[in-house]
């Protein structure tokens, strides 16, 4: 358990940098899908089966699929890469040192690691994370949905095409009418 | 342990059998609908044509165009085939089989959350298309892995909201608990056909099969995502319908007719050894009977355009999924509801 564990990590923080590091959109895109899959193997080694079966569906499956599908679309590669201006990579810099700077605060305290000896087997499994979302995360999980909701409508109305009437094709109905 | 690798080595042999033979019964089934004789070269009825092809495969030149991404082109068929043949291990193919003192579960492995496993691995099984039509450089095989994407995008949404009316009726994720219940009560068809209608129209749609093969389409896109592919990775693709097909039929047979089970089997008094060898046979015999249908579907109706593909993905199965849920709910608490007003 413990090697799968140490190797899984291992896969995990490989892939995250890789998928930084990799010159090629596609190659990126690859590695991140390695990379959900081995925090999907975590998840099984804490017998979440629910919470890893749904993040291999969700991420690999679904989100995964469409990052792939809209950079074959464009056929993104490294030539067609739009270059950055100095001042955007400064502040880019600027901004991922302030994020790690918050994360760093935040984990100064040390982590809380839970403590294995009491770590309860059942809790990712489909009953338990059903009933805490359902009583105990019950507000938070329908306004979410309702979020999710709002987020896919307004989707739709932006991918809608413009059907009002263009006022030279009116006109064209209006002799249309007049020549009948 | 042993036993365990053993039953999932003979469980790998029959899929790779029945793909095989799958393969045979399509060019049968094909001449029988057109009149014709079909394969009879090969052995007694032409029944060693699988192995004939089979060995035609592995004799051909591995062609790699210059320009393909080495790497991807070789994974592809390789997520393909992977993914296909692991579903097998969560489906039960029967009951508990007793052998004097020997007993024996014909179910490798059956974990709380079995049908989402199933979805996962058809989930990433799309992979196995996406990165070979893409790393093989062409613009045909791009359009079919483009194409084979937006097709199980759209049919997975639709499937899996067909199987959350399936699950408010079970009321578990695992198949072999899911096929319990239908051991004691009726089969699920009886109480979702329209969640099994559309389950049934989503997996023709996920294993690429026609009327939805629009990712291979022969007549617009040469051969689609596989047109660049020779030798035994074209073999591996054309390989992986195949298993995806005899594992969708698998599934169907469990989650609406009962898996192994056949009614009033527990009342002809047979010993258990029988009813469990009988209930494999029958479930196998279900197997072959929907294997038959997607074969009869592909020979009788004419292929989509794409258009109409994604309206009726969008437009007809997801709304009449979340109907058949809204249904399946109010008929789950109907008695809740009678005592509210």
């Amino acid at each position: 358990m413990q090697i799968l564990f140490y190797l899984f990590a291992a896969v995990s923080i490989l892939s995250a940098l890789f998928v930084v590091a990799a010159k090629n959109p596609v190659n990126s895109v690859i590695a991140l899908i390695v990379c959900f899959l081995s925090i999907a193997g975590h998840y099984i080694l804490l017998n979440a089966q629910f919470l890893a079966v749904v993040h291999v569906i969700v991420y690999t499956g679904a989100i995964m699929v469409l990052f792939l599908f809209v950079i074959m679309l464009l056929n993104l590669n490294k030539s067609t890469e739009p270059q950055k201006s100095m001042a955007t990579r400064i502040a880019a810099v600027i901004a991922g040192g302030l994020f790690l700077l918050t994360l760093l605060g935040a984990i100064k305290d040390g982590i809380g690691i839970a403590d294995p000896d009491v770590y309860d087997g059942s809790v990712g499994l489909v009953k338990s994370v059903g009933t805490s979302l359902f009583t105990e995360y019950l507000l938070p999980f329908e306004v979410s949905s309702v979020l999710f909701l709002s987020a896919m409508i307004g989707a739709v109305m932006l991918g809608k095409k413009d059907t009002s009437p263009q006022p030279l094709s009116s006109g064209e109905g209006q002799n249309a009418a007049d020549r009948a | 342990m042993l036993v365990t690798v053993i039953f999932l080595s003979v469980l790998l042999l029959v899929t790779l059998g029945v793909a095989a033979y799958e393969t045979y019964g399509e060019r049968k089934v094909a001449a029988f609908m057109q009149d014709r004789i079909g394969p009879d070269r090969a052995g007694p009825f032409g029944l060693l044509q699988p192995i004939a092809d089979g060995v035609k495969m592995f004799m051909k030149e591995d062609f790699v165009p210059a320009t393909a991404n080495r790497v991807l082109y070789f994974l592809g068929p390789a997520i393909a085939m992977t993914t296909a043949l692991m579903t097998g291990c969560v489906i039960p193919w029967g009951g508990t089989l007793v052998i004097g003192d020997f007993t024996l579960n014909l179910q490798a492995a059956d974990p709380e959350i079995g049908i989402l496993y199933v979805f996962a691995m058809v989930s990433i099984g799309v992979y196995g298309i996406m990165l070979g039509g893409w790393a093989s450089n062409n613009k045909f095989a791009l359009l079919g892995a483009i194409r084979a994407s937006s097709q199980m995008i759209s049919y997975e949404l639709a499937m899996g909201l067909s199987l959350v009316a399936l699950i408010i009726g079970t009321g578990t994720l695992s198949l072999g608990g899911i096929v319990a219940g239908q051991l004691d009560g009726v089969w699920n068809i009886v109480a979702q056909p329209l969640g099994f209608l559309l389950f049934l129209v989503c997996a023709f749609a996920e294993t690429n099969r026609a009327p939805f093969d629009l990712p291979e389409c022969e007549t617009e896109l040469v051969g689609g995502y596989h047109t660049e592919f020779s030798s035994m990775k074209l073999g591996f693709y054309l390989f992986a319908e195949y298993v995806n097909m005899f594992i969708s039929s698998a599934v169907i047979s469990t989650l609406y007719f009962g898996g192994y089970d056949i009614p009033f089997v527990d009342q002809a008094g047979l010993t258990t050894f029988w009813v469990t060898a009988l209930g494999t046979l029958s479930l196998f015999a279900k197997i072959g009977f929907f294997i038959f249908f997607f074969m009869w579907i592909r020979w009788t109706l004419p292929r989509f355009r794409f258009d109409q593909l994604m309206n009726l993905g969008w437009k007809a199965l997801i709304p009449l999924a979340i109907l058949n849920i809204l249904l399946t709910g109010l008929w789950n608490f109907r008695h809740e509801l009678i005592q509210l007003f």
